[in-house]
């Protein structure tokens, strides 16, 4: 959309997809799509969509980018062409370069890299479709497509995006809100760790809404990553034989 | 420039030996004859930010089709058609071996084979994709993500391509006085295709001849033809790809072999979509 | 199902779940604020004798002492590359191929002896975290495997093929009369008089690498072998 909506609430406040501020929109997973990678997951936020896939610990073909003490992680965030409104080029862009990093930094603090020295991990992540919040969605892939590599991990990760718009702030923002709101606030955290490991603002804010936002971020992290955690229980359950 | 390749997957002498004892008596390890395809799934309208996509399954080789149109102009040499375009990316996610970096030669191969394959037979009818000739004509995308190899990606691509193709709607659109040119893409009409085209891949083992290589096949075969065949059985394309040699006799049974393939490629594609059902868009 | 299987209690845990009671170490467990936790997905058993951690996802990590199963990748100089199924690519030194420190001489093309694509079987000498694992043959029944059929596992599978007490190997061995080695970086060496009874078994085998964490799975292999030889008649 490149036309701006003339407003972004209803008289009921609920906003152009009918959600109230709070509210996520449908997430969906699925773990091992793939079957060469070591470990890979579907995720959808709404219509965002996001392919993660992992390889590795394994010596990488660059044998000069290993660290003698621990796995080097490699992440690269690359959006496929069809997935945004004007064709994209595949020629990876600075905004890309940018994401792929503050992903991989996302990632490192919950990745058990000390049992692996002089390996790489690597993710790939394709964003298939693009509606707002592709890298909070692309951490939560990420973080599926770990462990279902079975990358010892401190604890899973999931994120999502906390907007702006007509002075509210809102939570898992999509892209017309994310074109034409205020603030663009990207979470990234490991409830079980209690810690934040992906945190960005792009727009303006008030301290007051930051800290609304956040805490309306961690609460639905919580819930994502629950739902990691019974997407993967599944994907083993689902073998059962009696 | 091309070099020969130096990261490919290792296939294990035990498992070659294996493999052609079993083709002796006539199977391959997936207990299939010399002559038949893996089982094809289709997904449409998996990115409905796409003008027309599919996922498509073959074996367990996946690609993925987002099919998008722009509003651009001709060539010169075609005022009054559309354009098109095929892009192809070997996703690092599909294998092992596969780098991230821009298209190596394999991609690109793929690319032009699956785009002479559509423009030599007049596969998308591209005068109806014409706006004001010599002006302005919509430009159709193909772009063409492999995301899970194991072996022959080619023919699973042009399914996937043809899929896209079929699921593809043309954006209505007004033009204001002043020449600008508005999009609904909310309201279309289905791309208009004068044949379709399917690429079918065999791999060559000794003077065996397998249809539809699986990737351990791929990696023991010493050459691959890839041919391209329209509903009518017309020859389309032709491709041989990796090192190796045929005989003329071997060629001309490779062509017979595999236009009898393309008409069960045209079939099992029809199933496949049938099962799908198509999405609303 | 054995009195233990009754007994026990299993419970599957994700990546920073809490793990009570647990005295193993273990790579795929860490410590955090003095409790255990989960770092890969896996089932945790409870029983009587103490609760275990049994990783479901996991990599096979070298260790001194180890008897494995390599492919050859590549080799340069005077060491073959092996893939061993773990993270790390294992080393050959041709000097240990052909026994030098035994006495042995190394001929003029060392590389026609042993090359890519071929299977070996070795024991690991050396592995620490400044150096690839390296390898040896000089010990007895190791060197190039030559025949029979190889396939390859998760190795956080292997105590399922071997089984209780060597349960499930004993089983398979018994019903297919063929001859396997499960080495413990998750690949198995199947031998049998010939190649259509290797085939039966290898499928076997991923059919314990997919069901394992289920019961009753020792019997279904026997019956899915005994009825795969009616079948194709062996």
């Amino acid at each position: 959309m490149h036309v701006r909506p003339a407003k972004f609430f209803d008289e009921n406040g609920r906003r152009l997809d009918g959600r109230l501020p709070d509210e996520m929109r449908p997430v969906e997973m699925k773990v091992g799509v793939l079957r060469n990678a070591d470990g890979s997951a579907l995720v959808s936020y709404g219509k965002t969509k996001v392919l993660a896939a992992v390889y590795g610990p394994r010596e990488p073909s660059q044998r000069y980018t290993v660290l003698p003490d621990r796995a080097s992680l490699f992440v690269r965030y690359h959006m496929a062409p069809f997935s945004t409104e004007e064709r994209k080029s595949p020629v990876p862009t600075r905004r890309e370069t940018e994401i792929s990093k503050v992903l991989r930094e996302a990632l490192e603090p919950v990745v058990i890299t000390d049992l692996f020295p002089r390996t790489a991990i690597e993710v790939y992540i394709e964003v298939l479709q693009s509606d707002g919040g592709t890298r909070t969605a692309s951490a939560t892939a990420a973080s599926l497509a770990l462990a279902d590599a079975g990358i010892p991990m401190r604890g899973l990760v999931a994120g999502v995006a906390v907007g702006k718009v007509d002075n509210v702030v809102v939570l898992d923002i999509n892209e017309p809100e994310d074109n034409f709101g205020e603030a663009d606030m990207p979470v990234v955290a490991a409830p079980d760790l209690g810690l934040i490991t992906l945190f960005q603002l792009n727009g303006v804010m008030t301290a007051e809404d930051v800290q609304r936002g956040l805490d309306m971020a961690l609460k639905a992290i919580s819930e994502v990553v629950e739902k990691e955690k019974q997407t993967l229980r599944s994907s083993v359950e689902e073998v059962e034989v009696e | 420039m091309s070099y020969t390749p130096y990261r490919v997957p290792v296939l294990s002498k035990i498992r070659s030996r294996n493999l052609i004892s079993l083709y002796k008596k006539g199977i391959r390890s997936d207990q299939r004859d010399f002559m038949t395809p893996r089982n094809i799934s289709v997904q449409l309208g998996v990115i409905d930010k796409a003008d027309g996509s599919a996922w498509v399954r073959l074996g367990n080789t996946q690609v993925l089709v987002g099919i998008k149109l722009e509003v651009g102009t001709p060539y010169r040499d075609t005022p009054n058609e559309g354009v098109l375009q095929v892009n192809s990316e070997l996703a690092p996610v599909a294998s092992p071996t596969f780098e991230p970096g821009p298209p190596d030669e394999n991609a690109i191969e793929l690319s032009r084979v699956i785009d002479r394959s559509l423009r030599d037979p007049k596969a998308v009818d591209l005068g109806s994709l014409i706006i004001r000739p010599g002006e302005r004509a919509w430009v159709l995308w193909i772009d063409v993500y492999v995301l899970d190899y194991d072996g022959n990606y080619f023919d699973a691509s042009m399914l996937g391509v043809l899929a896209a193709l079929m699921n593809t709607k043309v954006p209505d659109y007004e033009e204001t006085e002043s020449g600008e040119i508005i999009i609904d893409r909310t309201k279309g009409s289905p791309l208009k295709l004068n044949r379709r085209v399917v690429l079918v891949t065999s791999a060559k083992i000794g003077d065996i001849i397998l249809i539809d290589p699986n990737l351990d096949e791929e990696l023991l075969a010493d050459s691959r033809m890839v041919l391209a065949f329209d509903e009518q059985g017309t020859v389309v394309g032709m491709q041989k790809t990796g090192l190796g040699g045929y005989t003329r006799d071997e060629l001309m049974k490779i062509i017979d072999m595999s236009r009898k393939v393309s008409q069960v490629y045209f079939k099992l594609l029809d199933q496949a979509l049938q099962n799908a059902g198509s999405q609303q868009r | 199902m054995s009195q233990e299987e009754k007994a026990s209690k299993k419970v599957l845990v994700l990546p920073g779940d809490k793990i009570e009671g647990l005295k193993q170490q273990s790579i795929y467990v860490f410590d955090y604020n003095g409790e255990k936790r989960a770092a890969v997905l896996g089932l945790v058993n409870f029983r009587e004798e103490g609760t275990d951690f049994v990783p479901l996802k996991g990599f096979y990590f070298p260790s001194e002492g180890d008897i494995v199963i390599g492919l050859v990748m590549s080799h340069a100089a005077a060491n073959w590359f092996l893939d061993i199924n773990s993270p790390y690519q294992a080393v050959l030194s041709v000097q240990d191929f052909f026994g030098v420190k035994q006495g042995g001489q190394v001929p003029e093309d060392p590389f026609t002896y042993l090359k890519i694509g071929d299977y070996v079987k070795a024991k690991i000498v050396a592995f620490d975290r400044v150096r690839s694992p390296m390898l040896t043959v000089q010990d007895k029944g190791l060197g190039r495997i030559t025949e029979g059929t190889v396939v390859t596992v998760r190795p956080v599978k292997v105590p399922r093929i071997i089984g209780k007490k060597g349960s499930m190997i004993e089983t398979i061995k018994k019903v297919s009369g063929c001859d396997l080695f499960v080495a413990v970086n998750g690949r198995v060496h199947i031998t049998c008089q010939n190649d259509v009874l290797e085939e039966i078994v290898a499928e076997a085998i991923n059919i314990i690498e997919e069901q394992s964490h289920t019961s009753g799975l020792t019997n279904r292999i026997k019956e899915f072998i005994e009825e795969e030889r009616k079948v194709r008649g062996i």
